[in-house]
């Protein structure tokens, strides 16, 4: 079998070169059906791709540990969910995941845009091409999931933090994300390379990146809530080089959704969204990098892993080469209308942009910050906490408040009067929310009380922008409200939809600025008998449990709850794990939702002393649930904005009909 | 090994095949050059029809006072009508080039 897992990867790199190779060759000599044959070339890679992808579960469910990925990165007592997801527990693995959704979103982009968008789909295939070649050649060449050896008779198994439910969806989810950013660069730079440079690029790609970017943004919020629950230091984000890796993109893909409106409705920022979807589809191969390549454990083993050079090499040809092309194109890229005002819908995009690639290239500065100061003064040194708190501040807050602006400033220009109109009840409700505030005592946190004020004023613009859109909707003729507000998010999913993600987005930073502005935290040592207070609530230690499971043994701490009257509310089991095959202890947490008022107590048990004692580490985290509601309405907006619009379709179908019959 | 084989073999006879498709279907096709999509009087309409709309909607939302719009939707309005007379003048002079042909 693993002959066959290797012949699949070889079939899938030689396809990938013919598709760039040939694909190039055809878009140049205008060859139609060698073009068409180079898109073939890429669907048929999906399928070799999907082989090698089946022969490798294959292995894992069989418990094949000839195969050294599979001896790797499981074991036989390991449970068979957690044996297939190991598919994308090791480096080799992941980059065969990655190379089958490359190839999965190639013929997906193939089959959907041959016909409105087949001139620029010529250059797209080979730009895809060569994406998934280097991807292919590291699999073949440098990093293959099929290597194999003599049978060890059990496995080393799966990292006990992996050993997690969201680890089936978490990574996937990630993966979809940043390889879908290979979809919009591809196309934009088929547009450069054939002087394509309107917006037919961006038109033809807007439910890709959306997708990408929704994938990119629900994994990132799964994967908080997986460090959430499973790490156990009772956060959810810690600013480490893995997670900025997921933000550096998702960032820059926000700000070029944004971006391409202003290019779609007014022709203008060509240059700025080359230059963004380029910097988001780099930011996800860097992400690649800085998980892959063992660059972020030690900053020395970067030099020992073939894999970092490797994809180093790779982002600089995708630099300077895309750097190149935009220089190039630069002529074609000049817009034909100009910026009539500094208070417009556009200009308020504009300073979102601005804030959103500020805050992306500050969080990658201190990302490289530990290789930048060990290759210059000989030592390394990092960012910590703070430096990454202070920008989210100084950015984050602007751009949460450009949330509640941008959608009541009208396109072009608008006047202070219609200003003043349509400003005046966000503004008043934000004034009396941030006074109700402070008398509360929200004080404490300056950041806090400003972050709830601006969170008040976007989601009353949010909830006036559909009040005002259903009421005019109904002007119109339409019979009641219900059908009204329905007919106004129909006709413009995009926007109603993007509402929405703003909503989720302001969930969360409420849910952020509560439980880390106002949370408490206590430590203490207790003997069974013992019993400590944490925000009213009494918590009293009864002693040890422990029970034994196929591959581990669970010991936990049993903790009784009481409230402020003495009655008892939950027993509570914070614990550890010791995972037998793996030789490795894990934290396993123990949380208490409060449904009432979006609260958790979270107990940690730091240390399981042999005297019988327990370190017992108690957070009380206010709001923290929004963060997680945030994901649901997230969920739900991108979905409204994705949902195909039948009559824009209808619409985009037409006017290609038109140019098709002219050509 | 056997069943390895069989799907290995299979896979790269169904890679060829799909590869050679467009070649296979045609085998000599009379015109292999690939079309160009143009249309920049299309797009140039398409966008001033849906700026026009933008606004008309601003303006019923109360974004857009009636001063503003006055002022905007002139020009906007020039701009649409004008795409759309060169749109019809190029429909025009196919219709006139296409007896000539005959």
């Amino acid at each position: 079998m693993p002959d066959l897992g290797r012949a699949a990867l070889v079939t899938a790199f030689l396809l990938l070169v013919y598709a760039t190779a040939v694909g190039a060759f055809a878009a140049r000599q205008r060859r139609r059906r060698l073009a068409a044959s180079a898109q073939n070339a890429l669907i048929a890679a999906l399928g070799a791709s999907a082989v090698a992808a089946a022969v490798l579960l294959a292995a894992l469910a069989r418990h094949d540990f000839s195969f050294q990925y599979v001896a790797d990165h499981t074991s036989r007592e390991l449970p068979l969910g957690y044996t297939l997801t190991a598919f994308w527990g090791g480096q080799e693995g992941s980059l065969l995941l990655w190379l089958l959704v490359l190839c999965g979103y190639g013929a997906a982009a193939v089959l959907t845009t041959r016909r409105v968008a087949r001139d620029l789909l010529a250059w797209t295939v080979p730009v895809l091409g060569f994406v998934g070649t280097f991807f292919a050649f590291m699999l073949v060449f440098v990093s293959s999931p099929f290597a194999t050896q003599h049978a060890p008779a059990d496995g080393a198994g799966l990292t006990p933090s992996l050993q997690n439910p969201y680890m089936a969806i978490h990574p996937p989810m990630l993966y979809l994300g940043y390889v879908g950013l290979t979809i919009p660069f591809a196309f934009a730079m088929g547009a450069l390379l054939s002087r394509r440079t309107d917006e037919r690029w961006i038109v033809a790609t807007r439910r890709w990146t959306l997708a990408a970017w929704a994938f990119l943004g629900v994994g990132q919020l799964l994967g908080a809530h997986w460090a959430y629950v499973e790490i156990g230091w009772g956060g959810y984000y810690a600013w480490d080089p893995v997670e900025n890796a997921a933000l550096m993109p998702w960032l820059a893909a926000t700000a070029f959704l944004h971006s391409v409106m202003i290019q779609e409705k007014r022709g203008m920022l060509r240059v700025w969204n080359m230059v963004l979807v380029a910097l988001a589809f780099c930011l996800s191969i860097f992400g690649t990098f800085l998980t892959r390549s063992g660059v972020i454990q030690s900053i020395h083993s970067f030099a020992k892993s073939p894999l970092g050079a490797w994809f180093l090499g790779f982002i600089c040809v995708l630099v300077v080469g895309t750097t190149a092309l935009i220089l190039a194109r630069l002529p074609l890229l000049r817009a034909r209308t100009k910026l009539e005002s500094l208070v417009s819908r556009e200009a308020t995009f504009l300073y979102n942009n601005l804030l959103l690639v500020a805050l992306s290239l500050t969080i990658l500065w201190g990302v490289i910050y530990p290789l930048l100061s060990d290759l210059v003064r000989g030592e390394s040194s990092t960012v910590s906490k703070p430096y990454y708190n202070f920008f989210l501040h100084v950015f984050g807050l602007p751009l949460l408040l450009l949330m509640g602006i941008g959608p009541l400033v009208a396109w072009r220009r608008a006047s202070l009067r219609a200003l003043g109109r349509v400003f005046l009840w966000p503004l008043a409700a934000a004034v009396v929310a941030g006074a109700i505030l402070l008398a509360l005592g929200a004080g404490s946190s300056r950041i806090g009380v400003i972050a709830y004020t601006f969170s008040i004023f976007v989601l009353a613009s949010i909830v006036l922008e559909f009040v005002r859109g259903t009421r005019a909707r109904k002007a119109l003729g339409t019979d009641t409200w219900a059908g009204a507000f329905s007919s106004l998010v129909a006709r413009n999913r995009r926007r109603y939809g993007g509402y929405v993600v703003h909503a989720a987005v302001v969930f969360l930073a409420i849910g952020v600025a509560g439980s880390s502005a106002y949370q408490t935290v206590r430590e203490q040592r207790l003997f069974p008998g013992d019993s400590m207070t944490v925000a009213g609530k009494q918590l009293a230690f009864r002693g040890f449990e422990q029970r034994r499971a196929p591959n581990h043994l669970a010991i936990r701490a049993v903790v009784d709850v009481y409230d402020k009257g003495g009655h008892h509310v939950a027993r509570m089991y914070p614990g550890k794990n010791e995972y037998f095959a793996e030789q490795q202890v894990s934290n396993e947490v123990a949380i208490r939702h409060n449904l009432l008022d979006a609260s958790d107590l979270f107990l940690i048990a730091d240390q399981v002393n042999a005297n019988g004692s327990v370190d017992l580490k108690v957070l009380q985290k206010p709001l923290v649930n929004l963060i997680w509601l945030a994901g649901l309405i997230f969920v739900g907006g991108s979905l409204i904005a994705l949902w195909p619009d039948a009559r824009e379709e209808r619409r985009l179908a037409e006017r290609y009909e038109g140019v098709l019959a002219e050509a | 090994m056997t069943v390895a084989l069989i799907v290995g073999a299979a896979l790269a006879v169904a890679c060829v095949i799909l590869v050679a498709l467009p070649f296979l279907r045609e085998p000599s096709a009379q015109n292999d050059r690939l079309d160009a999509l143009s249309g920049a009087e299309q797009r140039r309409l398409a966008l001033a029809l849906a700026s026009l709309k933008e606004l008309e909607f601003d303006h019923r939302t109360g974004k857009v006072s009636d001063e503003d719009y006055r002022a905007q939707v002139g020009p906007l309005r020039r701009q649409a009508a004008e795409t759309m007379r060169a749109l019809e003048r190029r429909e025009e002079d196919k219709r006139t080039k296409v007896p000539s042909r005959g």
